[in-house]
């Protein structure tokens, strides 16, 4: 808590970055009320895990702290923050933002990186498995269900669209050394 | 009546597809006509998806709201997840003329073209908006008698500027619909809980979202309700497989039933435990099927 902040290691140009999602420069409007972190699922379970604290980071410009921040993937995106905020902060929108600069900069859970690679494989982030197959015959529903998994063309269509959005080579990405 | 087409995402199908027959059963007693998205992917789940990359989930999402475009018809989705992300990017498409011209250019190298006709509908607001209250209490041939716990879960009214539900800290809609069924809604504290697989969470931290379905469930008890009822196949694959994830990590067991609301409402219309699938959770539901299976011999 009494680790100095140097100005020299604050990177002005990492808030641009977060304010290209638009509402996300209301930040600055935080007048750190402790609303949001106060009421948050996930503060009560893991302390460290704190909002406000990580969106006041962001507004100084703290890329490295931020994105190297292990607690960064602990939001469940339950929106309680958000309502809350008296002064209209889109703190969820702006946490989005922060993981996806890090996810861009190669910096991504090894198990995210797999509900990725899934889709890119499957269209799906949990494809079908044989127990669930056998579910659904005794359901009397199609062993397959008429998603992607049943139609190959349409899967094709989605690894295409993956592709030109880039979403292969994200996350193929490994983090670039600074 | 009305014709929805019906957007199964990943969960239900592929993990708990006692949730899509259930689904398709209750639409039809109701004289909502479904049919299949064929071809339809993710809806891209929007924790993990939008902290990747918007481009990424915009895309995807556009995708799935064009093929039920081309059908015509407003899309049902049985799932909180879903629909946070096709209503989102729904909105976002049919509000901003530039972005939506970026989409169609990706959109139109695969053959499709988003136009903004249809609407995302989540079956909960539908059926007490659209259907309503009575008529599902008519279409009741069981009422049923239990105690239960409602879980709205998160992304069926937050935001609430998007998704226009009314309150996120008090809503009714959802208890109104399962008291339809003669079921009770039993209060329980803090009861808008997240269940704490969102946002990529479940993946990421596994044991500190237990943390949060261990909660849930001691509230649940301590309200003595008989089971959960969801809206959403993500928050019940955390509820269900996480009891047995909290039996292995400590060895505590809840034996808690957790139960859709297309599964809860089949009970009340007559249909089987069996064929609605409330016997394929992880969790073991063979006492709670026993005390309510004997009402439904016809
Ligand atoms: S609720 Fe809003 S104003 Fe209050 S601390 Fe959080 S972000 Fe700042
Ligand atoms: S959205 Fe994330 S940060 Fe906000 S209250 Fe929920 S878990 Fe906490």
């Amino acid at each position: 808590m009494s680790d100095t902040i140097k100005t020299s290691n604050l990177s002005p140009e990492f808030r641009e970055e977060i304010f290209e999602q638009p509402g996300t420069e209301k930040i600055t409007l935080c007048f750190n009320c402790t609303g949001c972190s106060s009421g948050c699922p996930m503060a009560e379970q893991e302390p460290e895990f704190n909002i406000r604290k990580f969106l006041r980071m962001a507004n100084l410009g703290m890329k490295n702290e931020l994105l190297n921040s292990p607690y960064l993937w602990y939001c469940t995106t339950c929106y309680k923050c958000q309502e809350r905020c008296p002064q209209g902060v889109p703190n969820v929108d702006a946490l989005l933002k922060i993981r996806t600069i890090a996810v861009h900069n190669g910096i991504m859970l090894p198990a995210h990186k797999k509900v990725g690679q899934m889709v890119i494989n499957s269209g799906h982030a949990v494809p079908i498995n044989d127990d669930t197959k056998e579910k659904r015959k005794k359901l009397g529903l199609d062993e397959v269900p008429p998603t992607v998994h049943r139609f190959p063309d349409a899967l094709n269509e989605v690894k295409k669209l993956l592709h030109i959005a880039g979403f292969d080579i994200i996350i193929a990405k490994k983090e670039e050394k600074k | 009546m009305s014709k929805l087409s019906f957007f199964l995402g990943c969960i239900a199908p592929n993990r708990y597809p006692g949730i899509e027959a259930s689904t398709k059963k209750v639409m039809e007693k109701l004289g909502v006509e479904l049919e299949d998205l064929k071809g339809a992917s993710c809806c891209p789940a929007p924790g993990v998806f939008k902290s990747f990359d918007r481009t990424t989930w915009l895309s995807m999402a556009s995708r799935n709201i064009t093929l039920s475009e081309e059908m015509g018809d407003d899309i049902l989705t049985i799932c909180n997840g879903c629909f946070g992300s096709l209503v989102d990017a729904n909105l976002m498409l049919k509000e901003d003329a530039a972005l939506k011209e970026e989409v169609n250019k990706m959109l139109s190298e695969i053959g499709h073209e988003f136009r903004g006709t249809q609407d995302v509908r989540h079956i909960i607001e539908y059926l007490f908006q659209e259907v309503g209250v009575e008529k599902i209490k008519q279409a009741v041939t069981y009422p049923l008698e239990l105690k239960v716990a409602v879980h709205y879960g998160c992304h069926l009214v937050k935001p609430t500027k998007e998704r226009q539900l009314g309150s996120a800290e008090n809503p009714t809609f959802f208890d109104k619909l399962v008291e339809a069924t003669g079921a009770k809604s039993v209060d329980y504290e803090d009861k808008m809980a997240c269940c704490g697989a969102g946002g990529g969470a479940r993946t990421a931290v596994l044991d500190t979202t237990l943390k949060m379905v261990s909660n849930k469930l001691e509230h649940v008890i301590a309200a003595d309700a008989d089971c959960i009822i969801d809206a959403c196949p993500f928050c019940h694959l955390q509820l269900d497989v996480g009891q047995t994830e909290i039996k292995k990590k400590i060895d505590k067991e809840y034996g808690m039933p957790v139960l859709h609301y297309s599964q809860l409402l089949g009970l009340a219309m007559g249909f089987t435990p069996e064929e609605l699938g409330i016997d394929m959770n992880f969790v073991d539901n063979r006492k709670f099927i026993e005390r309510i299976g004997g009402v439904r011999n016809e």
